[in-house]
């Protein structure tokens, strides 16, 4: 045992290890799965033949876990406060943006690790029900990209909130809100362009991107995940630990 | 070694906190005492870093807490036994710091047997726990990386007599080897047994501070001294 610092490495693997040591955190993780396997079943069940494709099994498994995924980047920062291990946390680490870092890396390696996952619910799905073998590779890092930005929204909404069930429900009302408002008010709607990410994030899936997406993506992006990450670091950092 | 100097913390314009100083020598053992609210976890909080101050310093072995690379090396703290994932098992727990801090996973079962918690506690759910036993658990925390300074929030509270007294000897051998201890407690006989200094404080102010044997001379015990200090009826007011 040395005098230096912890890694970043090794506050990752720690922070993986408390992603999966608890009962609660083994259902969230269990529950995406077999949520992406319900869906993608039912579609092989209740699809035309002509839509039972690799890539539509893929879509409709991304779904759920595009969902849930933020959910777990909430939790994985708000259980410290809701549980209190963030006193033992921060005084085994005092440098608070170093566990919080750990926490983002812990996030896109969940969002990376989940595209696998839907392949492979896909290509049961696919071989059961006999389907084609069509799919897009611009599938495979879109989602990955679209769930590292919502598992990020979410980690930066928990840092920001440091309550799970208000980070929760502010994650899941605000932006549909937004939607909801974006599509009824007129002059929002431009707006709403490049900041609804329901709407920003929508051509990650499509073949093609034009570089006016893509600006429109980094908005959002920004607003929605950047803004409260950066801004929930300082949070951490200022805030008293009892 | 600990140093607080002219410590100062206010929460909405009122000091918890008033203005304490006091050192902790290595070779000893501080007993830091007041009643509830008087200011005690906040000053240690702030010690370990967790809280800033309004005013005045609080050191650790020269330095601010937050500016050890690794402290678990080198001071071991538990402040809030109850502070853990209650879903987790003990060693699960224990496991997380050794990883955080590097420790090697043998110490994990070094660190139970020392601390009096066998194999089927180690199992056990932290939420099946006592008292008793997560302080166990809190103190194998701060003892994971052998450090030369404990600062210990009430770590007497929950342990059942033989246990009060296995803990007065951990410390007492813990300062003889050079060690610096800190710890607060309402266990004033406890305290009165273990301690080589006392500092004494009400509404968050140092009343009483010197060597034990100083303060108890005179066949007067600790919580005579306590009582006269901290008693509402005894109180000046401004």
């Amino acid at each position: 045992m040395t005098e230096t610092t912890p890694s970043l490495g090794r506050l990752t693997v720690v922070e993986l290890r408390k992603l999966v040591d608890t009962r609660s955190g083994r259902w969230l993780l269990i529950t995406i799965a077999v949520l992406a396997a319900v869906v993608a079943t039912l579609q092989a069940i209740f699809s035309e033949p002509g839509d039972r494709t690799f890539a539509n099994f893929y879509l409709v498994s991304v779904f759920p876990v595009a969902l849930l995924l933020p959910v777990l980047g909430i939790l994985l920062v708000t259980s410290e406060w809701s549980q209190r291990t963030a006193l033992t946390t921060f005084t085994l680490v005092p440098k608070r943006h170093r566990v919080a870092a750990a926490k983002v890396t812990v996030a896109v390696i969940a969002s990376v690790v989940a595209v696998p996952a839907s392949l492979a619910v896909a290509t049961v799905a696919t071989a059961a029900s006999s389907g084609e073998w069509t799919f897009h590779a611009q599938l495979l890092w879109g989602a990955a990209l679209a769930h590292a930005i919502g598992v990020l929204m979410g980690v930066g909404f928990g840092m920001l909130l440091l309550n799970s069930p208000l980070a929760i429900v502010v994650y899941l009302i605000l932006p549909t809100l937004w939607t909801i408002l974006g599509a009824t008010i007129r002059s929002l709607n431009t707006v709403a362009q490049w900041l609804d990410t329901t709407i920003t994030t929508a051509p990650l899936f499509e073949p093609e991107m034009t570089g006016g997406q893509w600006a429109r993506l980094g908005v959002s992006v920004a607003v929605w995940a950047l803004l409260p990450l950066v801004a929930g670091m300082i949070r951490i950092n200022m805030r008293e630990v009892a | 070694m600990i140093e607080i100097t002219h410590l100062t913390k206010k929460y909405a314009g009122r000091a918890v906190v008033d203005d304490i100083s006091f050192t902790c020598r290595p070779g000893t053992v501080t007993g830091f005492l007041g009643p509830n609210g008087s200011g005690k976890s906040t000053t240690l909080r702030i010690l370990c870093g967790l809280t800033p101050p309004s005013a005045g310093s609080a050191t650790v072995l020269g330095g601010a807490y937050r500016d050890l690379p690794n402290p678990a090396r080198r001071v071991g703290v538990l402040l809030d036994a109850s502070a853990q994932h209650g879903g987790r098992t003990g060693r699960e727990a224990l496991t997380l710091a050794c990883l955080t801090v590097g420790a090697p996973r043998g110490r994990v079962a070094e660190l139970f047997a020392q601390v009096g918690l066998d194999e089927r506690a180690a199992r056990k759910r932290v939420r099946a726990y006592s008292l008793g036993m997560r302080q166990r658990l809190g103190l194998a925390v701060a003892l994971l990386g052998e450090p030369e300074v404990l600062i210990l929030d009430e770590p007497a509270n929950g342990l059942d007599p033989e246990g009060i007294a296995w803990m007065r000897t951990l410390l007492r051998s813990f300062a003889d080897r050079g060690g610096t201890v800190l710890l607060s407690s309402h266990l004033l006989g406890e305290v009165q047994a273990v301690a080589d200094q006392i500092v004494l404080i009400h509404h968050g102010r140092v009343v009483e501070q010197g060597r034990t044997a100083d303060l108890v001379a005179g066949g007067r015990s600790l919580e005579d001294l306590f009582l006269t200090h901290t008693a509402s009826g005894t109180e000046t007011t401004p």
